[in-house]
């Protein structure tokens, strides 16, 4: 399993050549009550950076990307139902797509667990 | 603006001290929410007692006792001269077009009006107020005051522990008040759709009141996030935001703070545009939006009739906690402002289904 970290404060934890995305711990504590998610369909075809969904708390508005290109298998059909389900735990429960991946080799451009701990140190 | 160079105020180490969330906020560092959460804090004010800082609203006071109520009345459509020792009124001051420069709170206490305006106006109300009142009315500023309030159905019951002499206040009474030792001018009002008060204290004071006060069982801090949701649902106006320069006070269903007489005698900046109005009726209309689904709506986000075709705008919009969706403030082409009247607000695009309903959204619980 690798796990790898944006700077939109997406993670994305990959197993073979698919990859669960969601978004961070910190993300969630700053974007505050998670209360609307739209989530991508599965099949869609997409290119890294793409807008893959949207969540939005009491606050705001943020736009979720694709952190790599590839094809979405799976989505969390939970979550438009439950999105306080990504504040209580955004890496686990809260994931948000599964993308099948085009070229695994996109990953070694993203951050890894320290570097991203840097970022938002 | 660099955080550095945001005002602060005199309860903000004791914000940074209870986990408090700062956002720059009218020029100050302001508490958004506390690590509870919005929503969480939302229902706290609903069912228990919610602490804000709100001294970043503007205290002023002008003196003078009947020619400060007609110097008020000037420049304000709302009674003024009954106004009772005592007692509170809201009001809007107008602009020479009819729309409105900000809106205000005014207590009478004795020869003395104490006022509270909007943080984000008060500088420019100041000097708009020095220079459309009558030249020697006593006009202070009392900038440096702290305001607290104190609201939820819990709020009567622990300020009741401070002074007994709250229990005999009814909604939009103020009046001076020892709040065990702390001299105060407590008024049973606020922003939320709750019984409550607004306490004016001596900065000096305010964090010695602020903790006594968080002490009690029932009382949380709550933030400017959830003072906005409360006042959505209760479809109280945001200043900048529901109403502005542009808006009239009868376009904003604000007509109620508009007392009999004056609308017969006129007499204030703008009343061309408004007496009109208020015979005529009005092209567009301030009204409240529930959403169906969880999509949140934008303030400026657009609302189109059943063919598509633009009928208004959110000015306001978000997640109601109480509600338990979306909900919005928007103004509507009064041929669609009625109660019950299905409109489209579009989101990214895509229209959504809203009904349109009456303000508040929530039992209102005010102590009459």
């Amino acid at each position: 399993m690798v796990l790898k970290f944006t700077e939109e404060h997406e993670w994305i934890s990959t197993e073979g050549d698919v990859g669960t995305v969601g978004i961070t711990d910190h993300a969630q504590e700053q974007l505050g009550d998670i209360v609307f998610i739209e989530l991508p369909e599965v099949g869609q075809a997409i290119a890294k950076d793409d807008q893959i969904g949207v969540v939005e708390s009491v606050k705001a508005a943020s736009e979720i990307y694709a952190p790599v290109a590839g094809e979405v298998v799976a989505i969390n059909e939970a979550l438009p139902d439950a999105p306080e389900t990504v504040n209580k735990d955004p890496s686990g429960d809260g994931w948000f797509v599964k993308i099948k991946l085009s070229d695994p080799a996109e990953l070694d451009g993203l951050m890894d667990e320290e570097a991203y701990k840097a970022l938002i140190a | 603006m660099a955080h550095a160079d945001l005002l602060r105020t005199p309860l903000h180490s004791l914000h940074e001290e209870l986990g408090a969330r700062m956002v720059p906020f009218a020029g100050y560092s302001m508490p958004v929410q506390y690590p509870s959460g919005i929503i969480h804090e939302h229902h706290h004010c609903r069912t228990g007692a919610a602490l804000f800082d709100v001294s970043h609203m503007g205290q002023l006071t002008l003196s003078g006792g009947e020619g400060a109520a007609r110097a008020l009345e000037a420049l304000i459509p709302a009674d003024f001269l009954s106004l009772a020792d005592g007692r509170q009124r809201y009001g809007v001051l107008t602009n020479d077009q009819g729309g409105i420069r900000d809106d205000l709170m005014v207590l009478r206490q004795g020869q003395q009006f104490s006022i509270v305006v909007n943080a984000a106006c008060k500088y420019e109300d100041l000097e708009y107020l020095k220079t459309a009142l009558p030249a020697g009315m006593a006009l202070t500023t009392r900038f440096d005051r702290a305001l607290i309030a104190l609201q939820g159905p819990a709020a009567g019951a622990v300020l009741e522990r401070f002074s007994a002499d709250v229990s005999q206040m009814r909604f939009m009474d103020g009046r001076v008040v020892d709040l065990k030792g702390i001299p105060a001018v407590v008024t049973r009002s606020g922003y939320t759709g709750e019984d409550g008060f607004e306490i004016a204290i001596d900065s000096a004071d305010a964090e010695k009141l602020a903790r006594l006060l968080i002490a009690e069982k029932e009382v949380a801090p709550v933030g400017l996030g959830a003072r906005d949701t409360l006042r959505l649902e209760a479809g109280l106006c945001l200043y900048g935001h529901d109403i502005d320069t542009q808006t009239s006070p009868v376009e904003a269903g604000l007509q109620w703070s508009i007392a009999k007489r004056r609308r017969g005698e006129g007499g204030f900046p703008g009343e061309e545009r408004i007496r009109k109005e208020l015979a005529e009726g009005t092209l567009r209309r301030r009204v409240g939006l529930k959403i169906d689904g969880r999509q949140p709506v934008r303030e400026g986000a657009d609302v189109t009739d059943n063919e598509g075709k633009p009928i208004g705008r959110v000015t306001s919009g978000g997640f109601g906690p109480t509600v338990g969706g979306p909900i919005a403030m928007a103004y509507l082409d009064t041929r669609f402002a009625e109660p019950g009247t299905v409109v489209h607000p579009v989101v990214r695009g895509k229209p959504l289904m809203a009904t349109v309903t009456r303000f508040p959204m929530v039992e209102q619980r005010y102590k009459r």
